[in-house]
């Protein structure tokens, strides 16, 4: 092996490189978000003003505000309607299976472009007034189809003997649901909500062509505010996003970690 | 409650949302693509196909050429930059390449506006780049990157980096390594034999990956957008203008259905190859 030792080292140095490439921008974003200067890329000293100044712009507020109802209220239907898809997917057959197993896909690969502009015609042609429902149903609609597909893996790994004993051993349809399919495809759930309203927060374009007057979310406003030109308080709330979204990444793999630990004990 | 009743209850809320908010849309688009624009912005529906016909006008095919143009540019680089990180990742220990691939990832879960804005951050003219650079006399004029295709590259390349190193990894690690040895033993040089086993035997990955960010890169609006001038529009910046600004939106449907085939055309492509795999 010694004759590939240069090889080696070159490859190890570009990983490097490229994970440099991959974290410096976040870095440079958070640390200058505490940075006195406003204008110029240089560093003039510590300060919390940016922060500040965030809470106290009402619009700012209200945006976050937009974003949580939003994310949260389309997140609970969501996930109800996609475990109950995965489940009926995964459990029944039907005409048209293939068809809708293809429409369930759809949402995820079309660009969004697509989807936003063809949900703002639609909604112009129903004569359906813009505003939070509507950022709402757009999200719903695309949100369905990844908590399918997530709860979908999680079933595809569940032993379907342990529902069958459960019946053989008495239990009732509704027990044998409650008691031993929702427990082992929890973690699946849980794992779909999570990136559901990760997906929701997120999410500016399609938010973009659906909201109304006052029902702007943050990501509308930063991108507003982008659109003004480079501003400290932009370095902020990007900060404070990358930290929500890490603290969901982190319980999501928590949660990946119960399901492996799961997993190992069947 | 009978098995039928069950069926009906678990599938159909989702069915008929999916059916009234995705499908219906889709449809409304397509006849919109095939109606005119109205004198005062509105749509007559009188049917034909010109919309269509325009997407191939100079004026507009431009846009279409640099999207595909910009587009195949950003997957080359994903896969010169990507492919050496698969390589590096997929010869690690266990624990260390699920840590590698881990920190791959970590970021594609943040905001995408926010890693966007970061590039302007630091690519503008007053912006860290320039600052470093000018400061330690590389340059002595700042550097005009933002609002530029390259700077368009960069931001497709730092987002979709993802989608191509994860496919090629997935193709590296199932590498029969007796095969490599089997290679070093007829004699062939480490660069013999990843030109001739390696790469060959990789190439499902190469296809896969390349298809995963050429997709998202073609229909790619807000890095244009942000990090692009006036010049270097794309289709989703196209289908906008249309919507939002021209108010054509019979040719902003029509340009959007363009778009979703091309989309759907290289998806199909990349199924039938996973197929083909598996059947292998």
């Amino acid at each position: 092996m010694k004759k590939i030792e240069p090889a080696r080292w070159m490859l190890g140095t570009h990983a490097w490189l490229v994970y440099l490439f991959i974290y410096a921008p976040i870095v440079v974003l958070v640390v200058f978000s505490f940075n006195q200067e406003r204008i110029n890329a240089v560093w003039t000293g510590f300060t919390l003003d940016w922060y500040v100044r965030l809470f106290q712009d009402a619009g700012m507020l209200r945006a976050i505000y937009n974003s949580l109802i939003v994310g949260l209220i389309s997140t609970a239907i969501a996930t109800v309607l996609g475990t109950m898809t995965a489940i009926g997917m995964s459990r029944y057959r039907f005409p048209l299976k293939r068809v809708f197993d293809s429409v369930l896909y759809l949402p995820i690969i079309i660009p969004e472009i697509v989807m936003g502009v063809s949900l703002l015609v639609f909604y112009v042609f129903i004569q359906f007034t813009l505003g939070t429902a509507s950022i709402i149903i757009a999200h719903v609609t695309f949100n369905i189809s990844f908590v399918a597909v997530v709860v979908r893996a999680r079933l595809a790994g569940m032993d379907p003997w342990l529902e069958q004993a459960a019946l053989d051993l008495g239990a009732t349809p509704f027990q044998t649901f409650r008691y031993i399919t929702l427990p082992l495809i929890k973690p699946g759930i849980i794992a779909g909500m999570l990136l559901a309203f990760t997906l929701s927060w997120d999410d500016f374009l399609i938010a973009f062509f659906t909201a109304g007057v006052g029902s702007t979310t943050l990501p509308m406003k930063v991108y507003s505010m982008i659109k003004f030109g480079v501003s400290p308080e932009i370095n902020a709330i990007s900060t404070i996003t990358l930290l929500f979204t890490m603290i969901l990444i982190f319980i999501a793999l928590r949660v990946e970690g119960v399901t492996h630990a799961t997993k190992t004990m069947d | 409650m009978s098995e039928r009743v069950k069926k009906i209850v678990m599938l159909v809320p989702s069915a008929a949302w999916l059916a009234l908010f995705f499908v219906m849309p889709l449809v409304i688009i397509f006849i919109y693509s095939l109606a005119s624009r109205g004198p005062f912005g509105g749509v007559e529906f009188i049917f034909n196909p010109d919309n269509y016909v325009r997407v191939i006008d100079p004026m507009y095919a431009g846009i279409l050429w640099r999207s595909v143009y910009i587009s195949v540019i950003s997957t080359a680089i994903c896969l010169l930059i990507g492919y050496p990180l698969a390589l590096y990742i997929s010869r690690q220990s266990n624990a260390y390449r699920n840590f590698l691939l881990a920190l791959l990832i970590i970021p594609f879960w943040t905001n995408f506006l926010v890693r966007t804005y970061a590039w302007m951050f630091i690519l503008r003219t007053e912006g860290l780049l320039n600052n470093t650079l000018l400061y330690i006399g590389v340059i002595s004029e700042p550097l005009q990157i933002l609002f530029t295709d390259t700077a368009v590259i960069i931001g497709l390349v730092y987002t979709y980096l993802p989608f191509m190193v994860l496919p090629v990894y997935v193709s590296l690690e199932k590498l029969d390594h007796n095969l490599l040895m089997a290679a070093r033993d007829l004699g062939a040089t480490p660069l013999q034999s990843f030109r001739k086993v390696i790469l060959p035997l990789t190439r499902p990955g190469v296809i896969s990956g390349s298809i995963l960010v050429f997709v998202p890169c073609i229909g790619a609006y807000i890095t244009p957008d942000i990090l692009g001038g006036s010049r270097s529009m794309m289709i989703g910046n196209l289908i906008q203008n249309q919507f939002l600004s021209a108010r054509d939106w019979p040719f902003g449907s029509a340009l959007s259905f363009v778009l979703m085939a091309i989309v759907l055309l290289l998806l199909l492509i990349l199924a039938r190859q996973d197929r083909k795999e598996e059947e292998a």
